[in-house]
């Protein structure tokens, strides 16, 4: 088990405008993509992830595609000085030269939402010039009334009619390097990631899948990738707001057959 | 403090590795011409992304002819990292066939793993098993692990050139030496503390 590829434990930081200056981009949580909560600086706490040897981290910019504004390139350049593993941004993302730009300000992977259900085109676009490798397609899934999984872009603000398994396969024949499956219903809730929805997602593509939203204890990390079938794990709140870092969560991990990195 | 060339085609985003290699020690030329390279006494090769972009970067930007004098007959300490380590082998398979740098008889082939469930690209970290007394994991603990983002892979005529291996449903060339040229699949500017101890065991390197 240990020659092997291990599951990644990625933090996810989503950042807002702060309320107190527009410039400022403050790391914040959110209930079910609403109820945003300011909980510190972005970099400072990447720096912590740092520290205690999270796998991988992802930036989200939940202001840019709702404000139609660009992404936002400095906080990834200063993240960059000092981080030294692969950084995932994403947010406000539309068009091939974005891609590029957050390339050269450090990103190792960018990640699209809004624009790739609205221009598919674009995944093929990035996929073909800088690889598959860096090309995230990040899904946000919600159930409908009648319990159905549907997609929804800008932030959790408007509904699709994509079937989030139909756009997973879409995506990875359109050129995705990887997938990031959101579920909006248990974002922030902390009662467990939507496993139903990984997994289906897992079985139908063969990139790897990074399951999010509402992970609340490390037993939901060992759920997603026991049960979901998960290549990686991303959680905001969790790590936001109790006594658990990447660390401890590691190890009550790899106490459960996963094969995690320990030794760092 | 030692000095690293470092040869930038345009084609790849080298702040990453700027900054490791800066975390780690070093002062940077970076090299956009190819006479930039000539008074170098250690080199980096960077790589990312496309094998066909990259290889035309270095053959169309002119460096192939200066690398070869300084690698080849100058014996100069060379990293090569990910793409840039599979263009010293003699061609690649990715996306049509492409000559390489030809410093090691090697292919650079597809991934295919033996476990269908392992998917392409690998992405993420693997234990990577180097070789005894290999130069670049002096310092690391046995079987550390490294950070890979790859879907093609070194496949070397002769194992001597294999300095460490990790496994991906067979076994993957990780890390290849051979007089004073060594290279990484895996990338150290991303692979936290043991990246930067690879990469500060470069820059002390002496083949």
């Amino acid at each position: 088990m240990k020659y092997m590829l291990k599951r990644r434990l990625i933090p996810k930081l989503q950042m807002k405008q702060s309320r107190f200056s527009a410039e400022h981009m403050v790391l914040v949580t959110t209930v079910q993509f609403n109820k945003v909560i300011e909980v510190g600086d972005p970099v400072s706490q990447a720096k912590i992830y740092q520290a205690q040897a999270a796998d991988e981290l992802i930036f989200l910019d939940l202001d840019a595609t709702p404000q139609s504004r660009k992404p936002l390139t400095h906080i990834i350049r200063k993240a960059a000085e000092e981080i030294f593993m692969p950084m995932t941004i994403g947010g406000g993302v539309q068009s091939v030269q974005d891609f590029r730009l957050l390339l050269e300000n450090g990103a190792d992977k960018v990640a699209i939402n809004t624009a790739a259900v609205y221009t598919p085109e674009l995944i093929t676009a990035a996929s073909e010039r800088f690889g598959a490798q860096c090309v995230v397609v990040s899904i946000d899934v919600r159930r409908n009334e009648v319990g159905k999984h549907r997609v929804w872009t800008h932030c959790g603000k408007q509904p699709t009619n994509l079937d989030p398994v139909e756009w997973a396969q879409q995506a990875e024949e359109r050129g995705a390097g990887e997938l990031l499956v959101t579920s909006i219903d248990r974002d922030g809730t902390r009662q467990g990631l939507d496993i139903e929805l990984i997994a289906r997602i897992v079985e139908s593509v063969s990139v790897p899948v990074i399951a999010a939203g509402g992970c609340g204890v490390a037993l939901d990390f060992v759920d997603g990738f026991l049960k979901g079938k998960a290549d990686a794990v991303a959680a905001g709140t969790f790590f936001c707001f109790q006594d658990q870092n990447p660390m401890q969560t590691r190890a009550h991990i790899a106490n459960a057959g996963i094969p995690i990195r320990l030794h760092t | 403090m030692i000095t690293v060339h470092l040869v930038d085609t345009g084609v790849n985003n080298l702040l990453s590795i700027c900054n490791a290699l800066e975390m780690a020690g070093a002062r940077l030329e970076i090299c956009r011409h190819p006479e930039d390279l000539r008074n170098a006494d250690r080199i980096v090769l960077p790589g990312v992304g496309a094998y066909r972009d990259c290889i035309h970067g270095l053959v169309h930007g002119g460096f192939v002819p200066i690398l070869n004098e300084l690698v080849l007959s100058n014996n100069i300490p060379i990293l090569g990292i990910c793409v840039g380590m599979q263009m010293m082998a003699r061609r690649s398979y990715e996306g049509g066939e492409y000559e390489g740098l030809g410093w090691f008889d090697a292919d650079v082939v597809k991934i295919q793993p033996s476990d269908p469930h392992l998917r392409i690209p690998q992405i993420g970290w693997n234990t990577t098993t180097f070789r005894e007394g290999e130069p670049l994991a002096q310092g690391l603990p046995a079987d550390p692990d490294f950070y890979y983002v790859h879907s093609y892979y070194l496949r070397c005529d002769n194992p001597n050139d294999i300095a460490a291996t990790c496994q991906y449903g067979g076994i993957i060339t990780a890390s290849i030496r051979k007089n004073n040229i060594v290279a990484t699949q895996f990338h150290p500017e991303k692979s936290q503390d043991f990246g930067l101890r690879v990469l500060e065991n470069f820059l002390s390197w002496q083949p």
